[in-house]
């Protein structure tokens, strides 16, 4: 089971307190973009077997928005952390880099 | 002048491990913006008679008090007879503030869980850890109830006070019969006594 621990009113509970929003950071292709960016923003998501970032929301408690890197095989949480921000946070990358040396985020790897 | 209605007429259960009864009806005001701006700290003083509460928590005197929702939302409650006075009040304080007020007496329902196997019928339906050393009087917990979302305030007295949606009162009261019907204790929390025995 997945215990997650809302860092918006601090509260730990089971997944069934909350839902889960997709995947996280998402760079948004508005009418600037080619059919090709705009299907892949719509459509095409990461399914990894492992480190995994995504939006959560606390939605029978505070019903706040956040971000949580997560294991998608072991369920084991590396952290939760603020909706309002576009990138994962230092500290979370170093919770990650800790058990997978090798992990880089999708959105540096792009770049 | 219409008469006010509770969503089942204060229907109570009492054949069972623990008290059931719907209560109200109960003033109750939705208050949202910066929890920590001083204006809206002293208003709700004002109307309420107590402080704004921590985080997670509720605070009461009398009839009054105060929830602790989310980061930005706060419950008041008050007797249902002055929710338009205190309404007014509020406004009055937020009046040019990014902050909101409104009455949502007529959008919940109330329940009171009461008697000594009080926290074991919630502990069925919720995914809270309601043991006696983790959930203590004074907190308030926006949770799930069976598939509703709903809010559990432990009071002083020990009993629990549980606000839902009006709409789904008539679910929440058969569930917690359920969760409360004659030999469906569990003794779940009865092993903290003894441990407690022991130290003593
Ligand atoms: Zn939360």
């Amino acid at each position: 089971m997945l215990i997650l621990t809302c860092p918006c009113c601090h509260v730990t509970a089971e997944e069934t307190e909350f839902h889960a929003g997709g995947e996280a950071h998402l760079t948004r292709i508005g009418p600037g973009g080619s059919e090709g960016e705009f299907e892949s923003y719509l459509f095409m998501r990461q399914n990894p077997k492992g480190v995994h970032l995504e939006r959560w929301r606390h939605v029978y408690g505070c019903g706040k928005w956040f971000h949580l890197a997560r294991d998608t095989a072991t369920l084991h949480v590396y952290g939760a952390y603020s909706a309002q921000t576009t990138a994962p946070p230092d500290h979370i990358r170093t919770a990650i880099k800790d058990r997978h040396p090798d992990w880089r985020w999708q959105g540096e790897v792009n770049q | 002048m219409s008469e006010t209605v509770t969503a089942l007429k204060n229907a109570r259960y009492s054949a069972g491990i623990a008290e059931i009864s719907e209560i109200g009806p109960l003033g109750m005001i939705t208050i949202r913006g910066d929890l920590d701006a001083p204006f809206v700290r002293k208003v709700a003083k004002k109307v309420a008679g107590v402080e704004r509460p921590a985080r997670g928590m509720c605070n009461s005197e009398g009839e009054a008090g105060i929830a602790w929702m989310s980061p930005d939302e706060l419950l008041l409650f008050c007797p249902h007879v002055q929710v338009s006075e205190v309404l007014n009040r509020l406004h009055a304080a937020f009046e040019d503030t990014h902050t909101f007020a409104a009455n949502v007496s007529g959008a919940r329902a109330v329940f009171r869980v009461a008697g000594p196997r009080a926290r074991e019928v919630l502990a069925k339906l919720a995914p809270v850890d309601l043991a006696p050393e983790k959930f203590t009087p004074g907190m308030f917990r926006r949770t799930r109830v069976g598939q509703v979302p709903a809010a559990i305030w432990l009071r002083g007295d020990g009993s629990f006070q549980l606000f839902c949606f009006r709409s789904v009162a008539q679910y929440m009261f058969d569930l917690l019969k359920a969760a409360a019907q004659p030999g469906s204790e569990v003794g779940y929390f009865q092993p903290t006594t003894e441990v407690n025995r022991e130290k003593v």
